[in-house]
């Protein structure tokens, strides 16, 4: 049986005069990888903070892990990992040190942060780098740890804004073997990405131009839809018709 | 003349304990673009600052635009232009203040090159009084390309100009340096991007501060040494389980559609084990390996090096 982990209605975000986000409407089942994608200003980050609970919305429904973003934002964060790529770890702390910080503020009992620190570190195999700072790991060690972290507490939902900017296409196919193993256990992934070979990956995806969305499907009928034989091609012929210059 | 060459160049950091750049040499003619294509942490930074005299190198000698980088310092800063990897402009500033004060700073004036960033400034213009700080990532991109550009550099330096920029902002970004390569500027760019290095003359792929190859983008795709495969049947993700279980194969990774998948077994040998792990409509066919399938199999020759 399926279940709808994001539903949303209608959803808008107005700043004065400004629709930055225009009557969304969409949902997303659990256990889905759903990739949510856009051009710079497209309204991407405004949504995404809205299903977070961090922004409430100017008007229509939205519920994640079945908490009203309206009435219930607190237990939304409670429920869900996030994970941005500008901030998601302390530099200045051991990678060790960001794991238990992060599940101590998820509330996980002692007894459980020393389990799953050492289950993380093992199966990212950073036994070495245990105690170094997060600052001398390399980028793409950074974001498979910031991943991770964010997924500590098992939510029902991980938000991933941008995961694998600037890191290597090695790299990058490791970190989408975490978001794979995630999915299979049943943790709704919310991804975007600028990399359009990722959106294949993705058991859906959104493309919002100019704060609506103008295209939500399986990369494969979005192809067959457009005529065309790669998503590039698919995201080029929509995000090109967009009114709003980037911002 | 070249306008960019590197010889033996190395650079040390913590007092020697990390070497950011291995013996590194290699020459840009001018008016070539040069992309440089690595991972984070491979050296190309540093490459960038050493070049833009911002760094001396621990051994070795480079010129830009014929001028020695440690001697001529002074004269290499007036003739290049330097976007670097994390956005340098004043936040506080508006758009217009930013340019002006760079014009200030090289001595001229937006007028007197206007020609040279016209494309990219029309499209700032209606954001003019708005800050810097404020811009979206496209956007900003654009006005730290403006601002390289206000004193009509020979020699442009971009160090990873259009990460976490979008597909149609990075196309229309493209464009720009192919207009700015005909009116005789060098570019040396680096970038994550695999499908850019295409739009290069030549590329350099790093890594771990050592260049492995370097060759027009054709080429580099040429001397792909395996025949390459794209695999896709109904479960992906079981497909690249199965086929990377497979003891047949010598590598297998997700690309974007399809698996690319090398072996040394035969064809037949593949097909069958993929049936007999009951996959539904596999489709498997040769294909042309790109930029992206070299960097990946330099990649893991790499790791595996470093494992054993």
């Amino acid at each position: 049986m399926t279940e709808t982990v994001i539903s949303t209605k209608k959803l808008t975000k107005r700043f004065g005069d400004f629709v930055a986000v225009d009557e969304i409407t969409f949902d997303v089942q659990k256990g889905e990888i759903f990739g949510f994608l856009g051009a710079n200003g497209a309204g991407k980050t405004t949504a995404m903070r809205m299903l977070c609970g961090l922004s409430i919305p100017s008007s229509g429904e939205a519920t994640v892990a079945g908490f009203d973003v309206f009435r219930e934002p607190e237990e939304i964060k409670k429920n869900i990992g996030y994970m941005s790529q500008r901030f998601s770890l302390y530099d200045d702390l051991s990678v060790m040190e960001n794991i238990e910080f992060y599940a101590g503020i998820y509330g996980l009992s002692d007894k459980e942060i020393a389990e799953k620190s050492k289950e993380l570190i093992d199966k990212l195999g950073l036994q070495k780098e245990a105690k170094k700072l997060v600052a001398s790991l390399p980028l793409g060690w950074k974001q498979k740890l910031s991943f991770s972290v964010a997924i500590v507490h098992q939510p029902k939902i991980v938000f991933l804004d941008e995961p694998t900017g600037g890191v290597d296409p090695s790299m990058r196919r490791q970190f989408w073997d975490l978001i794979y193993d995630a999915a299979e256990k049943g943790i709704t992934i919310f991804v975007t990405t600028h990399y359009l070979d990722e959106a294949e990956y993705c058991n859906r995806v959104s493309i919002m131009v100019d704060g609506r969305i103008d295209a939500l499907d399986s990369p494969s009928n979005l192809r067959k839809k457009f005529g065309v034989d790669t998503m590039d091609e698919v995201f080029y012929k929509l995000a090109r018709k967009a009114k709003r210059s980037a911002d | 003349m070249d306008a960019i060459t590197l010889t033996n160049i190395s650079k040390t950091y913590n007092k020697g304990s990390v070497l950011a750049v291995d013996d590194i040499s290699f020459n840009v003619a001018k008016g070539e673009v040069f992309g440089l294509i690595g991972p984070d942490g491979a050296g190309k930074s540093t490459i960038f600052r050493l070049l833009t005299t911002l760094l001396i190198a621990d051994k070795g000698s480079a010129t830009v635009a014929g001028h020695d980088v440690v001697k001529d310092f002074q004269t290499i800063r007036k003739l290049v232009g330097y976007m670097p990897g994390r956005f340098s402009l004043y936040g506080d500033l508006s758009v217009e203040e930013n340019l002006n004060f760079f014009a200030t700073v090289f001595n001229t004036r937006l007028e007197e090159n206007y020609d040279l960033i016209k494309d990219i400034y029309v499209q700032l213009e209606p954001f003019k009084t708005r800050r810097a700080g404020k811009l979206s990532g496209g956007m900003k991109q654009k006005l730290a390309l403006c601002c390289a550009l206000i004193h009509k550099p020979e020699v442009l330096f971009l160090d990873e100009p259009t990460t976490g920029v979008d597909v149609v902002s990075r196309k229309e970004f493209w464009e720009m340096l192919s207009r700015l390569k005909k009116v005789g500027i060098t570019i040396l760019v680096s970038t994550s991007y695999m499908d850019e290095a295409t739009r290069c003359d030549r590329i350099g792929l790093i890594l771990s501060g050592k260049l492995l190859s370097i060759n027009t983008p054709e080429a580099t795709v040429k001397a792909y040494p395996e025949k390459l495969y794209g695999v896709k049947a109904d479960k992906m993700y079981a497909l690249l389980n199965d086929l990377r279980a497979y003891q047949g194969t010598l590598s297998c990774y997700t690309f974007g559609e399809h698996l690319h998948l090398s072996f040394k077994s035969s064809e037949q040998e593949v097909m069958s084990y993929m049936q007999s792990k009951k996959h539904l409509n596999i489709e498997m066919k040769p294909i042309t390996p790109t930029v992206e399938d070299c960097f990946i199999r330099l990649l893991n020759n790499q790791n595996d090096r470093n494992s054993n």
